[in-house]
């Protein structure tokens, strides 16, 4: 099985190509601008292939003939055809996790993994080999035409006249195209090695751009040479995806009219080839609309891909009978104490929770069976909630601060167990570190031969396998060979994932303290990792650009988000399980179907690198924040911005609702925890009338009435924030003497 | 734009291309390195661009080596090895050339794998929490405020202390208190460089906060800081920097707090006083007292040599090997306190003969003249000729003029007995700095006065802070020496050498004193980033005294370790010519910028054989 290579030749050229080789299909096969849509990922998505993917496919499948690359051809075509019956399948082999799953489907889910990871080494290989003719090939398809360099900045301003006198209320919507043509035919400039002349065009109309595009300018004025060009990711990305305005379709008239008068075919040819131009009926917007959703690497998301359902809605809770107060006291004496006959599924007192109409079907994703533990757990979580605090505007929570001393300036990340009892920490040095919050120390279990000699019937037997002498109030673990970028762990608390600048995502086990599998994929620097709500399942993200979908038992990826065009950040699981949520250097928010891989959200808006991410708990509203310390609220279901939060003036690396959703706390580099209602936020949205068709929000600019507290670390930066199930906000981060 | 734009960058010349490629052995045409150079520049920008993400993701705010490594790592570079420090290094720019360097200390690994304090291990990672904020509101304890000393000033001052203390600190309000910075000399030079815009800007009124900066300086003069333990630490700068601060506080803002004056030489005396203080700290006492005037050192310095001395020579004769950092330091006040000394008995000798108009009229001269003029001693010992060509001769032909001769008329009145006291500690040194008119030599003193100017020349194109505190005042010399030439043969010589010949005590007091020299100077140059010439303190030894043939060879073997020039091993041998020989040292004290000075004993007039080992 060809599995997963890990030569850095075919990673460099996989990261490279990729986007080539979908560009490559669409700008031979879609002429016109409208239909050219960018398949997000046609190795992996499983839904039903639209004409462009097929015709996508049809040409890899040429490029691959004309390279004799049969094999691949063989695979691939093989992959292509199985793609129509294996529509429908769900995901199997993965649920259970008990291994007493149909073989057959877990076989076959397995071969369609290995094939697919098996296709596309093949294909990088390829593409390796002829890199240089594909790329040469690939950016003369993107920049055929060779206008008159010296014309460029007559055309450039030329339109900018016209726009410039057009109504006011079509002017800010023209304005749009003002940075993407600007980068065009500066690119086009540099790529025709018209160095002076690019230099000028620049010179000329570089201070004219939005701010927020001040630091891809920044990358672009750099970059003056052909050669230059081709290593270039950003701007390959720009060259090779189509970038997204929206402008109603009077303003689209208007500037079609104009070029039609004026013959300016050079800049009518870059709308076509190089701009996705998304037309809507109605009123055109206003600039602070048109500037609350721009600012991402290849504009705003098309309104359609936004359209398709979402399920947010949350799972039904298990029914779970939560014991009686006397039987509570025997419970807490014996915890640890497996207590079968209590947790005992009731099936008959279960109805009085309402499905939620947009929740998923309950069986939509295989999800893990709930073990003795975990149902313990539950009602451990139930009765916590009971005495939960009811947090709101006049009753904010306590926040208690965990500084990491004598990190050095090495934490990078940090994550608490969801019943508080466990805090991890990743760290430059590569090693992660588990520390007991609570008096209960950490212990390892037996080894192997000590296990032996314990009687397996007795009624502590949970606790006889401890070690006792191996209780401390910490543990090291040591394995990656980078700096941990990430932790995360199981709900059940029984694992512990890790990423790494090493390219692996890691899985630790809490019991004995060891690691148990190395997941490798990704190949390059993973910035993020997340455990499912439920367990089993788990996502990660890195500088490859792609986000994967793993099973903790399988040692490939079950699924490969693949589409954004910079890394993936930070990474999130919708509370249901059902969608993963990827923020990335790209500017843009992105939510997956775990089921088919799918892209069925994309949120734009953030003016940097997104960082954060959190989900409210009732799976409805998404928060995100970015490097430019602002924190943005979505509306999952609608697929729109609901809100935007202004107060932190530095990066926003933590985000977390609390338990019932009313307070979102945000935690940044400028040692700040800030508490903002998120109920009121929420509400003002939902009072108004959505102009959910267009898609067309008005944001109320209320960041100070949300803001509820602002809380100083001193000199620390907040790194994770947690409330408990009481509700008591806990924030962490590494104390920085400097 | 672009220009604009471009300039933000760093950018590599095509000069440092074709440098680097001729150091390779490539021949680069000019078009080729222009091409090279700008590639390299894009791909340095590019590659920190990469860095950046992972100084993101490590969530961190500055930038370090490790990020910039693993970006070029992950496209395929190699990396930068050597720089991996957590903090960042020292990036000191040269003052005579443009040029920039990372400072980079020799570790003397010998001493460091015999050293008994074992250094600690990093202090284990650990988790600490504490309830920052009780229902959102109740805030424990006050944070991110600012120390109460500050909270009463009005808004514009609070804003005025918040920029500095930014400015000076960095990011953090915590180390807001001298004493929290206490043994980071990076910190403490960058306080006082603080103090001293603090004192200089007009528009401030400092009132009562003068007493608290001086005693931030004076901790500053007298603390025996950490850093004094490394040999390597260039503590004594700082005192010296910091001790002419004080004096500059004093003289501008004295009036301002009413005894002061007092208070401050009380407590120097106080530390003079203390034998148990390290020796640094009475070095900074002695400075301090040198920098507040001569009067200062009359009155609580001179009082206190002789006992201070007995403790002094105790060190300075201990010749064991566990002693030699001691003893170091001990020239170090040895070399401090001489020239206290000396200048009190200039001063005192001006004072006495302001009448004289010459001597008046001189001595504005020479302080002016004193800007670009570094003390050094070996410019006081007694020249070997009149210059024929003096170097920058700003001094020179001040007292070109046959200055030695007007003051050779005048005679100190109260300064015998206190010479005569002082010598009796310091003997010849004392004698030399003075100029000394050669016993043997017979060459008219006010000849020789005039290359002395001359050769301090060369070595003045440091700035020098300290400038002021030392007058030179090479003219007094003069109308000593006649009296001093007996002098030498009545006291008793304090160091082991025994004086059977003039000449020869000469040479011996005329290396002792360019040893205080050297000293001085090294401690004295702030610009100087490396201070390990006080670890190669002179001992001046003298192999016995062999006959005296006419000629003699003179050896300086002496070693710097240090950025500049210093990193050569000298040796020089003049072959003296008995009748005035020119050329030679002052070709040397050209090519030698520390130890030319040093290699100024070239006598014509000796007649023996010496060899001056500087031993590391």
């Amino acid at each position: 099985m060809a599995a997963v290579q890990d030569g850095p030749m075919e990673l460099d050229t996989e990261k490279e190509t990729k986007p080539e080789i979908l560009s490559d299909g669409t700008s031979k096969l879609s002429g016109n601008a409208a239909s050219g849509t960018l398949s997000s990922s046609p190795l992996t998505a499983g839904g039903a292939p639209k004409q462009e993917d097929q015709q996508t496919l049809i040409a890899v499948l040429q490029f691959l003939r004309r390279n004799k690359l049969s094999e691949s051809v063989e695979i691939l075509r093989r992959e292509a055809g199985l793609e129509d019956q294996e529509d429908s399948q769900t995901l199997d082999g993965s649920g259970g996790g008990k291994g007493d799953r149909d073989g057959g489907e877990a076989n076959s889910l397995l071969s369609r993994v290995s094939i697919t990871s098996a296709a596309a080494p093949q294909i990088i290989l390829s593409t390796s080999v002829t890199n240089e003719q594909l790329d040469v090939s690939v950016v003369l398809s993107a920049y055929s035409q060779q206008g008159d360099p010296s014309l460029y900045q007559v055309y450039y301003s030329g339109l900018k006249n016209f726009i410039e006198s057009v109504l006011d209320c079509h002017r800010a919507e023209l304005s749009q195209l003002f940075y993407p043509l600007f980068v065009h035919m500066y690119l086009e400039l540099v790529y025709n090695n018209h160095e002076n002349e690019a230099k000028a065009f620049f010179e000329k109309f570089g201070g004219d751009q939005e701010c927020y595009y001040q630091d891809d300018l920044r990358v672009l004025c750099g970059l003056t040479k052909k050669e230059h060009l081709k290593g270039n990711e950003v701007l390959l990305d720009f060259r090779t995806s189509r970038f997204v305005l929206r402008i109603s379709r009077d303003s689209y008239q208007l500037l079609k009219r104009h070029l039609q008068e004026r013959h300016n075919n050079q800049i009518w040819n870059i709308i076509q080839e190089h701009l996705y131009i998304d037309i809507f009926d109605g009123m055109p917007r206003s600039k602070s609309q048109i500037d609350s959703m721009s600012g991402s690497f290849a504009g705003e998301a098309r309104r359609e891909v936004n359209k398709v359902k979402v399920f947010h809605g949350l799972l039904k809770e298990p029914e779970i009978e939560v014991p009686l107060d006397d039987e509570e006291d025997e419970a807490e004496n014996e915890e640890g104490k497996p207590k079968k006959k209590k947790t005992k599924k009731d099936s008959m007192g279960s109805k009085s929770k309402k499905q939620d109409p947009n929740a998923p079907q309950q069986n939509r994703i295989p999800l893990p069976e709930l073990k003795d533990s975990d149902k313990l757990d539950k009602i451990m979580y139930m009765k916590e909630s009971t005495k939960r605090i009811r947090l709101g505007p006049e009753n904010l929570p306590s926040i208690c601060f965990y500084s990491f001393l004598n990190a050095y300036q090495g934490l990078t990340a940090v994550d608490f167990t969801d019943d508080s009892s466990l805090l991890a920490g990743g760290f430059a040095d590569s090693t992660v570190r588990i520390w007991s919050v609570t008096p209960k120390k950490l212990r390892k279990v037996k080894s192997a031969g000590e296990l032996n000699l314990i009687d397996k019937e007795s009624d502590d037997v949970l606790e006889r396998i401890m070690d006792e002498k191996t209780a401390s109030e910490s543990k090291i673990l040591c394995g990656h060979s980078g700096p941990v970028y990430s932790v995360s762990f199981s709900p059940d608390r029984n694992y512990l994932l890790s990423s790494s600048e090493d390219g692996t995502v890691r899985l630790w086990s809490l019991q004995t303290f060891t690691c148990l599998v190395g997941y490798k994929g990704h190949n390059y620097p993973v910035w993020d990792t997340h455990f499912s709500p439920f367990g089993y399942y788990f996502v990660s993200g890195g500088h490859d650009r792609v986000a994967r979908l793993w099973a903790t038992d399988h040692y490939q990826p079950l699924r490969i988000f693949a589409g954004h065009l910079a890394d993936v950040t930070c990474t999130r699981f919708h509370p249901n399980s059902n969608y993963v949520a990827t923020g990335s250097t790209d500017r843009t928010i992105r939510l997956w179907d775990v089921l088919n891989g799918n892209c069925v959200r994309i949120f734009t808006g953030h003016k940097g690198p997104v960082h954060s991410l959190a989900f409210s708990p009732n799976g409805k509203f998404l928060a995100s924040g970015s490097t430019d310390g602002r924190v943005l609220l979505w509306d999952i279901g609608h697929g729109l911005m609901i809100g935007e939060l202004k107060g932190h003036t530095d990066t926003i690396y933590a985000l977390k609702f609390s338990r019932d959703g009313e307070i979102l706390a945000s935690g940044s580099m400028d040692n700040t925890v800030r508490l903002w209602d998120s109920t009121k936020a929420f509400d003002d949205v939902e009072t108004d009338d959505f102009t959910a068709a267009t898609g067309h929000i008005h944001l109320p600019d209320n960041s100070q009435e949300l803001l509820l507290g602002t809380y100083h670390s001193k000199s620390t930066p907040v790194t994770h924030l947690h409330f408990t199930r009481r509700n008591l906000l806990l924030a962490a981060g590494g104390y920085s003497s400097q | 734009m672009t220009e604009r734009e471009e300039r933000r960058f760093a950018e590599v010349p095509r000069e440092s291309i074709k440098l680097m490629a001729e150091s390779t052995g490539v021949e680069l045409s000019e078009e080729v390195a222009a091409l090279l150079a700008e590639d390299v520049c894009y791909r340095l920008r590019e590659a920190t661009q990469n860095s950046s993400q992972f100084m993101r993701h490590a969530k961190r705010r500055k930038l370090s080596v490790e990020d910039f490594n693993r970006a070029l790592r992950w496209s395929n570079t190699e990396t930068v090895c050597g720089y991996g420090a957590q903090d960042a290094l020292p990036f000191r720019p040269l003052k005579e050339g443009e040029l920039f360097f990372v400072e980079d200390r020799e570790i003397n690994l010998v001493e460091l794998a015999l050293a008994t304090n074992i250094p600690k291990g990093c202090a284990e990672t650990m988790v600490r929490v504490h309830v920052s904020y009780l229902d959102g509101k109740g805030n424990l304890e006050p944070q991110g405020t600012v120390p109460t000393a500050v909270q009463s000033l009005s808004e514009d001052l609070l804003k005025y202390y918040q920029q500095i203390t930014r400015a000076i600190l960095g990011e953090d309000p915590h180390l807001m208190k001298v004493k929290s910075v206490s043994h980071d000399l990076d910190q403490l030079n960058r306080l006082l460089h603080m103090v001293k815009s603090l004192v200089q800007n007009p528009y401030l009124y400092l009132g009562s906060y003068v007493r608290s900066l001086v005693s931030s300086v004076m901790y500053c003069i007298l603390e025996p800081l950490a850093a004094s333990i490394n040999p390597l630490n260039d503590h004594w700068t700082l005192r010296d920097y910091a001790a002419l601060l004080l004096s500059h506080i004093f003289w501008t803002h004295g009036d301002l707090v009413s005894g002061l004056y007092h208070q401050i030489l009380l407590s120097l005396q106080k530390v003079l006083s203390d034998p148990v203080r390290p020796l640094c700290s009475h070095y900074g006492a002695v400075v301090g007292l040198h920098a507040l005037g001569w009067k200062a050192v009359e009155r609580v310095l001179y009082p206190h040599l002789p006992a201070y001395w007995a403790n002094l020579q105790a060190v300075l004769d201990d010749y064991s090997v566990s002693n030699a950092q001691v003893k170091a330091d001990g020239h170090k006040v040895y070399g401090a306190i001489l020239v206290a000394v000396e200048r009190l008995l200039k001063m005192k000798a001006l004072s006495l003969t302001l009448a004289a108009g010459g001597g008046s009229a001189g001595l504005p001269g020479t302080t002016t003249g004193a800007v670009g003029f570094r003390e050094n001693s070996p410019g006081l010992s007694p020249p070997p000729e009149p210059l024929s060509e003096p170097p920058l001769g700003i001094a020179s032909h001040l007292q070109a003029g046959g200055a030695g001769c007007q003051w050779e008329e005048w005679t100190p009145v109260s300064l015998p007995a206190m010479y005569c006291e002082l010598y009796s500690f310091f003997g010849d040194s004392l004698a030399v700095r003075f100029s000394t008119d050669p016993p043997l030599g017979g060459a008219p003193s006010s000849r020789s006065c005039q290359p002395l100017e001359g050769r301090k020349e060369p070595a003045s194109g440091a700035p020098n802070l300290e400038n002021t505190r030392k007058m030179p005042q090479l003219t007094a010399s003069m109308n000593i020496s006649p009296r001093q030439d007996g002098s030498p043969r009545m006291e008793p010589q304090p160091p082991s050498l025994a004086a059977t010949v003039p000449g020869r005590s000469l040479a011996r007091s005329s290396s002792s004193s360019s040893s205080v020299s050297r000293s001085r100077s090294s401690s004295s140059r702030p610009g100087r980033s490396t201070s390990q010439s006080r670890d190669i303190f002179p001992k001046a030894r003298f192999p016995l005294p062999q006959a005296g043939p006419p000629a003699f060879s003179f050896i300086i073997g002496g070693r710097q370790m240090g950025r500049r020039c210093q990193g050569r091993r000298f040796q020089t041998s003049f072959t003296p010519t008995p009748p005035l020989n020119t050329l030679p040292p002052r070709a040397y004290a050209h090519k030698l910028p520390v130890i030319g000075r040093v290699s100024k004993p070239v006598r014509r007039w000796t007649c023996s054989h010496y060899s001056l080992h500087l031993p590391l």
